[in-house]
This record gives structure tokens, sequence and C-alpha cells, in this order.
């Protein structure tokens, strides 16, 4: 039950939340390949460690934005909002 | 076994009548269920899971096996409680389980006669043919545990949820757990304490000893404030510190149970260790019990569990236990001490005291009928011995630090050879361990290690403590020698392992024989630690003769994964109030009590009870549906549509914005008027379809459908935030704020004239697919006219506050009949209109539903747009939208129907396509359906054969709409 300090609210529950998944993700122009939309689509990073993710506080103040979580110890090392640049990682 | 005249923590003052399989019986108020049937004499409690042995109270706390019961009867009888773990209360209802006709004569326990053909994986080997499906029946119901209640009434007690945070959440209130909160508190932290025992002071209330030479009420006495939880045990250790917490409150509470949901700070897990027994042939005789347990009888409810006992042990702790029931009166035979010349204080004081310990031995056997009256003792290898009279064996194979929330909370272990145990090693949340969990041994030690803690966890929130650490006498103690198992025949008796699931160790040593070597493996195989215990006090002892028997260090065998919950939950509990009409919030129609005066039949859609169809005297719901499904065709109905989707989309750059979310036009949209618009994901499946209406140049009133308006508003948000920023777009979802009408039929219009006569209302000044602002009955009001019957039909739409006076005011007039959410979706298969999630599934392309010339039109990007490019979306041979009617007019096909790849195929087949939707229409008198076809458009006029559950019928393809296809009664 991860607690999740939104940008807009403070640290709030997990259950407020929709986790919307992997972050930065560009999303092409229609004239790409079929290869190119089948990257946007599917393909992910899906790392061992730091994940950037979106969620949404959709039973709070309904705004999204992203964090950084690690996918084994869950700790959330980042929470930014989509106008601002995805921290440095640190260490 | 007998009640001693003074002492413990009971109130001799209160007698307590309580029933075990209907004996009465007497106890004190302070009493355990278990300590009550321990003074009454009760040695049997319980039958043994597998091979109905009798069994007898082991242990004093939640890793009790044996002393399963089932509490109570009719609709509140839980089963498979700890006899351990229950507070005797006045007229207390318990009965035992596992065993038929009665606890002393099991007809069952010819199993154990049976047993050499009764080894781990013997179903799983012998019940192969004809199939395991034909035994399971009767193995389950021979080995069982208490059966679940089978009144089919809910259960009356209520159970609460409660949210908490908190600084510091200490766990476990001994020694560590008192003084880590003790010290936490004093730095000023609020400190929330939780202990399982129905009062704090865990061990020291039994093994006693002096804290700052006070005792453990004196100590506690002086703790600073603090929140404490008693009967309350932590059952999960969830990410970011969050715990949860099953509380019993007290009979006369206000519920039965409260499940905390605490979020902490900082964590210190002060949860004591857990005793372990010796395994050696036929350690399951009632009288065999935990040496600390006998301790705890002793001091916490002056309970004497024998008259003549042997303690066996390999570590120091049992001595105390040993002195103290010669103390109070039990002649204690012998101490067996695995070790040879063991040197702690412990010992040296039993041996001053004049106690006959024997070294380097352990019980190889015990006898008796029912209970214990001999073991006998000879040498660890196993070789001679001698029968020695007992009617209590108290053994101590060593402690296991209860690290279970430690590991749910992901940290590590580590095995310490000294200790004989794991240990907390790493922790990945704000928690650290102290006391017996982190392998403390002396009372001493214990409160250091508590005080630290807390200590710790307030440096970690940039408190200190104001206290220095509570003191205690220290002592020397002499390391535990492991003696995992008796190196003795099969023949010699079984030697048991896990008591509640009849786990022995040739069993495991069976399971390594056929490579069941992975310690996760050896579990499943022979169900060690899968028991309501959890395997408690087996685990360790498994995994250790594991890796005896496959000659690997204990650390390479690791352990099985703890998880929550860490002891049995009740779904009365994880449920909390969120049972019945409160299970979850409920939307209500403001017209709600109007549709029950108009005898509607409600059904749920989502959140929303709405009506079905409003029955008259002697109706159904079909004939209902019918009758209002005519009445639209002839006259006119009106229909409750508050539910649909009422989204504001504002802004300068919100016509750019909807271009891109629907895929079919937006641009060009004249202000006042209404367009169909369908929105898809980005794989191009159709998410949802409905009207946009545009209020003014930069401002759209969007309605999807009333089961899709939370998730489109959720949907083009998450859009509007992370897609696209850049553009100057507001939503605003006022589904709720409205309430909706719908007037539909021939003689709609005459209506509406009436109830908004200031509105022309003439085709040419409100033609369909254009909206008006008007007042009805003194309202502001919005008056569109969009067509989901194929009628002329206006939605009147007011706000919520008014919603039942205008229902009221239609309802008045004479050519009105109400129609419910049946009908109302019956008339739109005349039309052919689709109903997405019916009609469409996650596979259906706009192509595929019809959208396809609407989706041509445009030439930007929108949602889904390039993946109707992929090969599969233009393949010409996809399943595509078509009507269907019945050879058999009469006949309304079945939804879910099967369409076969031709007439007379042998099955089975793939299927070609299914029936969507289906009903009787009332304009064509004749059954008609919508199906998905594969390469459907191309085949209309085609005859094919429908499977449906063993019938096969015939149909034939049609084209769409079935009625009015050049909309004249829409236009009209």
């Amino acid at each position: 039950m991860l607690l999740i300090d939104c940008p807009w609210c403070g640290p709030r529950d997990e259950i407020e939340f929709v986790c919307g998944g992997e972050s930065h993700i560009v999303r092409p122009a229609p004239e790409v390949d079929d290869a190119a939309w089948a990257d946007y689509m599917f393909m992910r990073t899906n790392p061992k460690g730091r994940h950037a993710e979106r969620w949404g506080h959709v039973h709070g103040c309904g705004q999204w934005f992203s964090l950084v979580r690690d996918t084994v110890t869950h700790e959330i090392s980042a929470v930014y909002r989509f106008d601002q640049p995805r921290p440095a990682e640190r260490d | 076994m007998r009640r001693l005249a003074e002492g413990g923590r009971i109130d001799r003052s209160q007698l307590l009548n309580f029933y075990f399989d209907q004996r009465r019986l007497q106890g004190f108020a302070g009493d355990t269920l278990a300590s009550a049937l321990l003074a009454n004499g009760v040695s049997i409690v319980g039958r043994s899971f597998k091979y109905h042995r009798p069994r007898g109270i082991m242990a004093a706390g939640p890793e009790e096996p044996n002393a399963l019961v089932t509490l109570g009867d009719g609709a509140l009888a839980e089963p498979n409680l700890r006899a351990t773990d229950i507070p005797l209360q006045d007229g207390l209802y318990a009965t035992s389980q596992n065993r038929w006709p009665s606890l002393g004569f099991d007809v069952g326990a010819t199993a154990d006669m049976l047993s050499r053909f009764l080894p781990a994986g013997f179903y799983y080997k012998t019940f192969m043919w004809p199939g395991w499906r034909y035994f399971e029946p009767h193995i389950r119901r021979a080995a069982g545990l208490g059966p679940a209640p089978t009144t089919v009434e809910p259960d009356p007690e209520r159970y609460l949820r409660r949210y908490h945070h908190c600084d510091v959440l200490v766990i476990g209130a001994g020694p560590a757990g008192l003084a880590a909160a003790r010290a936490a508190a004093s730095a000023g932290l609020d400190v929330t304490l939780v202990e399982r025992d129905v009062e704090p002071g865990g061990s020291l209330l039994w093994r006693g000893g002096t804290v700052d030479g006070m005792d453990a009420d004196g100590f506690i006495a002086g703790l600073p404030p603090l929140r404490l939880l008693t009967r309350a045990t932590a059952i999960g250790y969830y990410d970011h510190n969050a715990v949860t917490v099953l509380e019993h409150l007290p009979p006369g509470g206000p519920a039965r149970q409260r499940l905390w949901q605490i979020r902490a700070r900082q964590v210190v897990l002060a949860t004591g260790a857990i005793e372990r027994h010796l395994v050696f042939p036929n350690n399951d005789r009632p009288g065999v019990m935990l040496a600390d347990a006998t301790l705890h009888y002793l001091r916490r409810h002056a309970v004497a569990c024998g008259q003549r006992a042997i303690f066996v042990t390999n570590n120091d702790t049992a001595y105390d236990a040993a002195l103290a029931l010669a103390e109070a009166g039990v002649e204690i035979a012998a101490v067996a001490d695995v070790r040879r010349g063991a040197d702690g204080d412990a010992p040296r004081r039993a041996r001053e005291r004049g106690l006959k310990v024997l070294d380097g031995v352990t019980a190889l056997a015990t006898t008796g009928r029912g209970r214990v009256s001999a073991v006998r003792i000879g040498d660890i290898g196993g070789g001679g011995g001698r029968w020695m009279e007992a009617d209590l064996v108290a053994l101590s194979g060593g402690w296991t630090p209860t690290v279970h929330l430690h590991r749910q909370a992901g940290g590590t272990v580590r095995w310490d050879e000294g200790a004989l145990a794991f240990l907390p090693d790493q922790a990945r949340q704000a928690q650290r361990s102290a006391g017996a969990a982190a392998g403390a041994v002396t009372l001493a030690q214990t409160l250091r290690g508590g005080h630290e803690a807390g200590a710790a966890a307030a440096a970690a929130l940039g408190a200190e403590p104001s206290v220095a650490a509570p003191v205690a006498e220290g002592c020397h103690v002499a390391a535990p020698r492991a003696l995992w198992q008796v190196a003795l025949p099969p023949s010699a008796g079984k030697q048991f392992v896990d008591f509640q699931n009849d786990v022995t160790a040739g069993d495991i040593a069976l399971a390594a024989r056929e490579n069941y070597v992975s310690v996760e493996h050896l579990k499943r195989y022979t169900t060690l630690g899968m028991a309501t215990d959890q395997g408690k006090t087996s685990n360790l002892p498994g995994l250790a003769i594991l890796a005896e028997t496959t000659a690997r260090p204990i650390p390479e065998v690791g352990t099985t994964t703890f998880r929550p919950p860490y002891v049995a939950v009740t779904m009365g509990a994880v449920a909390a109030d969120a049972v019945g009409e409160d299970y979850q919030p409920r939307r209500r129609l403001p017209a709600h009590d109007e549709h029950v005066a108009a005898g509607a039949l409600f059904e749920d859609f989502g959140p929303w009870p709405r009506p079905a169809a409003y029955l008259r005297p002697g109706e159904d719901l079909d004939a209902a549906a019918r009758r209002e499904a005519r009445a639209a065709r002839a006259a006119a109905v009106m229909f409750d549509a508050t539910p649909l989707g009422k989204i504001e989309v504002f802004g300068r750059d919100a016509e750019t914005f909807l271009e891109r979310i629907y895929c079919t036009p937006v641009a060009g949209l004249k202000a006042g008027r209404i367009r169909y618009g369908a929105m898809l994901t980005e794989h191009g499946v159709v998410l949802d379809d409905g009207v946009l209406a545009r209020l003014g140049p930069d401002r759209f009133l969007l309605s999807p459908s009333s089961g899709a308006a939370l998730r489109v508003h959720r949907w083009i948000e998450e859009w509007r935030q992370g897609e696209w920023p850049d553009l100057d777009v507001r939503i605003a979802n006022l589904t709720h704020a409205f309430a909706c009408v719908a007037v539909a039929g021939p003689q709609a219009r005459a209506v509406v004239a009436r109830i908004a006569p200031a509105l022309d209302l003439s085709p040419a000044a409100l033609p369909h697919m254009a909206f008006a602002d008007g007042v009805v009955a003194g309202v502001a009001a919005r008056i569109a006219r969009v067509s989901f019957t194929g009628e002329v039909q206006y939605e009147i739409t007011v706000p919520a506050s008014h919603g039942a006076a205008l229902w009221r005011l239609v309802q008045g007039f004479d050519e009105i009949t109400p129609i419910g959410i049946e009908a109302w979706l019956r008339l739109r298969v005349d039309k052919g209109y689709i109903h997405v999630g019916s009609d469409s599934d996650g596979t259906s392309l706009p192509g595929d539903v019809g959208f396809g010339p609407l989706v041509a039109r445009k030439t930007g990007d929108f949602v889904g747009k390039r993946s109707l490019l992929r090969p599969d979306a233009v393949r010409p041979d996809r399943e595509q939208l078509v009507g269907l009617v019945a050879s058999d007019p009469a006949f309304v096909l079945p939804v879910g129907a099967q369409i076969l790849p031709g007439q007379g195929v042998a099955l089975p087949v793939p299927a070609i396509g299914r029936v969507t939707s289906a009903c009787f229409s009332e304009a064509l008198g004749h059954g008609i359906a919508l199906g998905r076809l594969r390469g459907g458009r191309g085949r209309i006029g085609d005859t094919v054969e429908i499977y449906h559950l063993g019938r096969r019928l015939t149909a034939q393809v049609t084209a769409l709409p079935f009625f009015d296809p050049k909309g004249e009664r829409l236009h009209g």
C-alpha cells in the first residue's frame, strides 16, 4: 500500500490513485511505420529498479503527475509534475 | 493438573461457566479457554488432521497447533479458533473438531493404523484413475478442520475498519516493546503500541524478573502517555510502513472486531520468539507441551499442567520453568538436557536446588493411553534409554524469532548458528526489530535492545528519549545445541514436525528422496506449514530436517515466504461495514420515489438503481417492456435519462482537443447543433459512443453513454494533462448536477409543446440533432432533439434538484407512458444502434460496427487512428455488425448463440460470429437480432446456421437498420 505524495494534495493513500504506466513515452505522428507504432504502443523499459511512471489522483484533485518508483523496494524517490523534467538520478 | 490455591493473574471471585462439547465446566475471569480446560483436567482437545490422533494443548499463544475449536453455533459459529487465544467468558460455548462421533472414540482414528499406507503425496500417487475429482470430496471430509457454518443467515455481528497514523508503531508489548515505546514516547512522539494479549507485559507476566527494580505492573504504570491496543494482532506489513492490525473488541463493544490500517513513520517490531518442540517418536501425545507454556499457565492462570513432569531441552530457558513448577509443588522427575555439561546460570541454579539434571540425553519415545504416562529418556544418538513415569513432558527445542512482519516488510534474515535461528538482518522499510524477535535471550538484553530500537526510531524523526534504558539483572546463558530429530527407524513411531497437518520427519525424508529438495516444493508436497498455524512451531524444524537429509547447511535450504496474514482473519473483518446496501455508494435518481410510485422494477446499472420497466398488475418484465415499446411507436413515452453523461469541455482549443479525442468529425459543428460521436482507445477499439453538442464557439457538451460517463471523463482528462497540456482546454463532469427526461414517440412534440410553450418546436426551428435553451415549469432547461429510439425524441435537462418535479409534470399527460431501460434498449435494436460493450468488445474497431464512413471523413490525427491502419485492422474478414432474423419469425435468437461456418458442419468447430443483442420487435412483429459475423457486410441475404446449447437454428443475415431506414419518423 503505497503512500504517494501528490504534488497538489500531499501524501495520500494509494487507493486514491490510478497508475497510468510508464512516463515519458513519446507519441509518434500517425505517419510512422507499423514497427514504430508497435514500439510506442507496447514496448516498455520494465526495469528492475527505478521506474518513472504516471499516476492520477483520480479520487482526489484529479491531477496527473509522474513519480520515480523502485520496482523492487517500492521506494518513491521523486514526484514531479508533467511540466517538470525527470529529476537527475542520485547515487 | 490442578488449579493452585493462590497466584496467577485470574480473579477467583468471578466464577465463569462455559461449555466444551456440551459439558459444563467452570473457570475464572482471566482464564483463556485453554487454561480453563487444563484446570479442568481436559487432556484431549482435538483429533489430528490426517491420522485422527488424540491431541492436547501444546502451547499458550497463537502458535498452538492442536487446540482448535469451534466457538458458538448457528450463524455465529466460527471454526478453527485457537483455545489459547480465546479469553474465557461466561456462557462460552466451544466444540472440538475433526472427530466422529466423539473426542474419546473417533472412528477416523483407523487412519492412524493404516498410516504406513498414507505417506506424503499418497493421494496424488494413488487416486489418479479415473480422476482426483471423484475422490477429493471423500478425502476432504475425512481430513478436515472445523466445518464452516451452514446457516444461510448473515453474520449478525458488526465489524469496523479504522485508519490511523502515528509517529512510531511498536508491535508487541513485552519487555522489548515496552522499553521501545517508553523511549519513543519520552521523546514527545505519538506512539501506538499494539499487543495481541489481553494485557501488556509479555513474558514479564510469566517469566518474571524486575525492571528498574519494579515488577511488570510497576513498570507499565510508569510509562509515558501512549496509545495502547490490546487483543490486537498485527497481521500484515505492507509497503511504505502500512501495517494492518486485527483488534478483538470486548463483548458489548461497538463491534466484534476492528481492522486497523496504521501508517507509521517508524515501526519497532518487538514480536518476540516462539518456542519449538523436539522431534522424536510419538511426541504428539497429550501431556507433551512446550516448556514455556507450562510456565505461562502456572504464572498467568495458576494452573499446574501436570503432577510429575520431565523437561527435555536443548537450551537454558526450560530450567526456569522447571524450577518454577517445582516451587509450585509439581514433582520434577528430571530435566533432560541434550547438551553435555551446560554451564549457564539456569542449569547451575537448577542443580543447586536439587533438580535431577541428565546430560546428553533426550526423549526417545512416549507411552500412555489418552495421555502420556511415561517417556523413554536415552542417548541423543537414539540408543538405549529407560522409561521414566511422567504425566507432563515439557519440551524446549529452542526459540524461533517471530520475523514474519520483518520479512513481509521486505527485510532479509541471516542464519545464526550460535542461536540456531534466522535473525532479522537488513530492513527495507523504516522498521527495526528488538528483543527476542532480534535474538535477545535474557531480560537485560531484551530491555536494552528495546530501548535502543525506540531511541533509534525517535532519532530518525529528530527526537531524543528523555529516559535512560531500563535495566534488569543479567545472567550467563549457555548456547543451545541442535537436535532436529532422533535417528530411529520408522517402526519406533512417528516423529511429528507439523502437528496441525500431521507431517512427520519421515514425510520430509520421503519428499527429499523423491527430489522435493526445494523448501517451497517440500512445503507443498508434504503440506508442512500449510495449516492454519502456518507452521509457527514447525517450519524451522522442518527445513532443518530437510537440510540434514540432503546434507546442506540450513541457510542454503532457506525459508518459505512469509505472507500475511500472521493469524487467520475472518472475512467479516476484511469486509468491515462494506456489506449489503453499504457495499458501495449508490446513486439515486432525483425522481426515484416517483419511479417507485409508478411501479418500477429496479435493476442496478453501475451505482444507479434504474427502472427496468414499470409493471402493471399481472405483468412480468417482458410483458411490461413489450407494452412500453408499443407505446413508444404509437403515442409517447418518457424515460429517465439522468445517468447519461454530461461533460462540458471548454476553452480556446476545445474544438482542436475534441477533434483529437473523437474518431468522428467535430470541426464544423455549429453552435446549437448536435453530432453523433465515437471515441477510440489508442488500440483503435471503440471506447464509447454518444452525442456532443456545441454550446458556443469554445464550449461543448459531451454525452457519453450512462455506464461510461465517469470513464470517459477520466480518459479525456488524462489525454489533456498528459499529451496536450499546451491546449487551452478545461473539462467539467456535470453528470450529477442535472436530471434529464427523454420524451419520445409520434406525440412527443405535442407533449413538449405543452410544458415549454414559449419554444418553437417546429422541425424547421428545432430539427433533429439541434437543441434550444428554454424554460420548463419556471426553471431553465435545455431541450435537445436526439434519438435513441428512432422516434422524434426530446431530451429535457434541468438542474437535478428539479428532476422529480419535471418527471411529475411530464407524467401528468394522458398520452404519456413511462418506459424503463429494458424497452428503451429494445427500441434501439429496431434501428441497429449499437450498445458499446454488448454489440462491441475489446476487438471492435469503428469499421466493424458501422462507423467506417464517419471515420473516413477525418484527415487529422486522433486517438487510435494509427492503429486502424494495421494489417489486422483492414483485413476483409473482420467480424462486422449485421442484422439477423431467425427463420421462425416468432423466435428471438438467444444472445450469445454462435454462428457456425456452414450448414450442418460437425462440431466442434470455430464459430464465425455470434448474436450480441436480440428482442421481439413490436414495430415489425417478429424477432430481430444484432450480431457480429466475419465479413458480415458482404454476406447480407445469406442464410447462416446458429448453434445454441445443443440446438441448431437458421437465420438470415440482413442489412441495418431493420426499421425506418430513411429516418422519416425520427426527423418528423
